[in-house]
């Protein structure tokens, strides 16, 4: 078995892998081998919580440990079926691939905590963790793949997946959400696929290191259409302005613990993959769209704020500061420049952790209150002072203010937007962090501060740790930022300068 | 559907067509083929013995939850990649075996095309019953 | 060859983003399975249209002797269909039991998640 014909010599890989590389993989096979098995047991209910917590515990180790090698070693590779690159799919895991995919995996496993307690038996029954797995399982294979092709069909992975979580449970709005979310990711997807079809057709290749080879090379292609489809089709999975309606009609309809997962993970998905494919793949034609990218971006801040202004139920407020959060990271994208790109990824960070914190929140709100109506909620500060704590400081961290996670990207995005010359852009940063600041304030004000005027309240179902444990790391987030100022930092460098990319897949070959 | 001669047909047909499906997958191997359209057929037989006889039948007859058979196919699937960890190979290397005894070389790309089989037969033919069982209801 | 795949390729999507302007769910799906066989047929024109042979090594040789056409288009193509195929499945399942829960498959009229005349949220204390 081992010993291996010479023949190809020149198209295989001869050098047997050590098993350490298995890392690179390890963070979307184990979920997805696990989340098959929890389909087949998906009636043995009380199985299926504790095994998608081990997993996902198991597979943030893998990521951490990936984290810690990518960190150590830089990029690491492994090339499916012993091809050599560009014939086989690349696994190529650089530093910003590692950090999402850490960060996609703790919020997973926060997330199945959390819904271990709360989801109700019949949405169990039908797969509820299955779903949760594998879903974390596409999202971790989108970040740790090199192949744009590949890279789809992770995309289609926890699309599918996330379908199954959105509508277990299959209330009217669950149905009525996942209707519109199913068909405008599928539409946006199925750009992507055009794109990558073209794309195939004028390079020649789908290893994303390969196409950053051979694009500067090509003479006389419609590359600046190929730019505008990816802006589109991840504009469209990132919920950006023009293309961001499935969004607010279907994020606050399934279950708490689905709408943290989604509004924290799902939507970065889309960010960074415009990230990767845009900065990395095409950064002449960036450049042209820079301004098309900055127009965006400030229409998706300044939407978000206002309708979070506008929105009266908890739940779809924190949909607007979903999409805000998008548009602050595509103002990133917008600059261009290492430290523009570097604020974009750290407030991808930052908005993980914050975002899937104020579902649960809002979710614990609401089993407390029962309402998540900004007309009926009140006096929950006499009440929970540990609550109003916790949301305090979620406010400060969504709003950007100090000790809030959300200030130092803001901070790094409004001096590199200064840099670049761009005052809109940082007015519009600044504007809807203002906006964004009366929608929390009044939502804090309202719901703790307000004397309450309904005397009815339910029983409080234990400490909500997984809210707690987020609520931490914000703040750490926020007082001690340097680790993730300097990871966001090299995370950006990696991406403007894809030499070391490159290098990682093809080293071997010369 | 309940005409006399759909109903004595059908489980002939349902019979020939899952047969014909195993054929398939298997010559997928060398020639045209696979899992992926065997399961499609497999699929299909259900479906035809759903029309006749009903969903309620038909899940009995198919012993297992078709979303139990598609997980089986996935972890199957999922399972032969993994067979460089132990030959020093990355993920979903192919690796072939000589065995005298049963006259054929066994690989692990078959089994990943079983699993494939596994996966489309489960989801398709859940999705078909589906679909049935609500004309049912009407 | 290539312009009339070009001219075919283009009544597809035309055909597909024209059904998925309707306001009736069912015709959005058959829109978008046109627009999925639009990039299938789209992929298939841009992996180049050959007439070579298949590229099957001989069983004496280790490497492909010739011309032979490229197989990986059509891998990509029919990974595209499965997927395309598997998502119509199951979002014509998820069109019929919304239809029965909502009674509508007019998306105007589905409002349940984002209910008209929502209130405003109060603008005092």
């Amino acid at each position: 078995m081992a010993v291996l014909p010479n023949a190809g010599a020149d198209a295989l890989l001869m050098t047997p892998t050590p098993l350490a590389d298995w890392l690179v993989v390890a963070p979307a096979v184990l979920p997805l081998l696990v989340g098959a098995f929890l389909i087949i047991v998906r009636k043995r209910l009380h199985w299926q919580a504790p095994v998608a917590i081990t997993t996902l515990a198991l597979v943030s180790l893998a990521s951490i440990a990936l984290l810690a090698r990518v960190w150590s070693e830089g990029t690491l590779v492994m090339t499916m079926g012993r091809w050599l690159p560009p014939f086989g799919i690349s696994f190529t895991v650089d530093l910003l691939g590692a950090l999402f995919a850490v960060a996609n995996s703790l919020i997973a496993l926060g997330c199945a905590i959390s819904a271990s307690r709360r989801v109700i038996r019949s949405s169990r029954r039908y797969g509820y963790f299955a779903f949760l797995v594998l879903t974390a399982a596409g999202v971790n294979g989108t970040f740790t793949t090199g192949d744009i092709f590949n890279m789809y069909v992770w995309f289609e992975v926890f699309l599918i997946s996330s379908f199954g979580l959105l509508v277990v449970g299959s209330t009217r709005a669950q149905l009525d959400g996942t209707m519109k979310y199913g068909v405008l990711n599928l539409i946006g997807t199925t750009l992507f696929l055009i794109a990558t079809g073209l794309l195939y057709g004028i390079v020649g290749t789908l290893n994303m290191a390969d196409i950053m080879r051979k694009l500067p090379l090509i003479e006389a292609a419609p590359l600046m259409t190929l730019a505008t489809l990816y802006l589109l089709a991840f504009g469209m999975k990132a919920a950006a302005f023009p293309v961001h309606a499935w969004l607010p009609a279907s994020y606050h309809t399934p279950e708490n613990a689905t709408s943290a997962y989604f509004g924290g993970v799902l939507t970065k998905v889309g960010v960074y993959a415009l990230f990767r494919v845009l900065v990395m793949m095409f950064p002449v034609q960036l450049l042209e769209l820079q301004t098309v990218v900055a127009w965006v971006a400030g229409s998706t801040m300044m939407l978000g704020a206002l309708g979070a202004l506008a929105q009266n139920d908890l739940r779809r407020m924190v949909g607007f500061q979903v999409i805000l959060g998008v548009g602050v990271m595509m103002a990133g994208l917008a600059i261009g420049s290492a430290p523009g790109l570097a604020g974009g990824i750290f407030y991808a960070l930052h908005s993980m952790v914050a975002i899937s914190a104020a579902y649960l929140l809002v979710g614990v709100i609401e089993r407390r209150s029962g309402s998540a109506s900004l007309n009926a909620l009140g006096g929950l500060w006499k009440d929970v002072p540990l609550l109003g704590a916790i949301a305090f400081v979620l406010v400060l961290s969504l709003g950007g203010l100090p000790p809030g996670s959300g200030l130092w990207p803001k901070v790094m995005l409004v001096q590199a937007a200064l840099e670049a010359g761009r005052g809109w852009l940082t007015a519009a940063v600044l504007v809807s962090s203002l906006l964004s600041v009366i929608a929390l304030g009044r939502f804090f004000l309202l719901t703790f501060w307000r004397p309450s005027s309904t005397e009815s309240r339910s029983k409080h179902d234990g400490t909500p740790r997984v809210l707690g444990v987020l609520t931490v790391v914000a703040i750490v987030m926020g007082l001690y930022p340097e680790p993730f100022v300097a990871a966001a930092v090299r995370a950006s460098d990696g991406l403007l300068d894809p030499a070391a990319y490159i290098n990682a897949v093809f080293g071997e070959q010369g | 559907m309940k005409t006399l001669i759909f109903r004595t047909v059908a489980p002939y047909l349902t019979a020939l067509m899952l047969l014909f499906s195993v054929f398939i997958l298997l010559r997928g191997h060398n020639e045209p083929g696979g899992g992926f359209i065997g399961g499609l057929i497999a699929a299909s037989a259900f479906a035809i013995y759903g029309i006749a006889f009903g969903v309620p039948a038909t899940r009995r007859a198919m012993w297992f939850h078709p979303i139990a058979i598609a997980g089986t196919g996935l972890l199957i699937a999922a399972l032969s990649g993994l067979t460089g960890l132990f030959s020093g190979t990355p993920l979903l290397t192919g690796v072939w075996t000589k065995s005298p005894i049963i006259g054929f070389d066994i690989s692990n790309v078959i089994i990943f095309d079983i699993g494939v089989y596994l996966v489309v037969a489960g989801a398709v033919s859940s999705i078909a019953l589906a679909l049935e069982s609500t004309e049912d209801n009407h | 060859m290539e312009a009339v795949m070009s001219l075919l390729v283009g009544c597809f999507f035309a055909a597909g983003v024209y059904l998925m302007l309707s306001k009736a769910i069912i015709r959005i799906l058959i829109g978008i399975v046109l627009f999925g066989n639009a990039v299938n047929l789209l992929i298939f024109t841009a992996g180049r249209i050959t007439r070579e042979a298949p590229p099957v090594i001989a069983p004496d040789m280790d490497r492909l002797t010739g011309i032979a056409a490229n197989p990986l288009p059509q891998a990509l193509i029919l990974t595209a269909i499965v997927i395309s195929f598997s998502f119509f499945a199951f979002l014509l399942v998820l069109a019929l039991r919304t239809y029965q829960e909502l009674g509508s498959d007019n998306t105007v009229q589905m409002r349940v998640a984002e209910p008209e005349g929502d209130t405003l949220p109060p603008l005092g204390y």
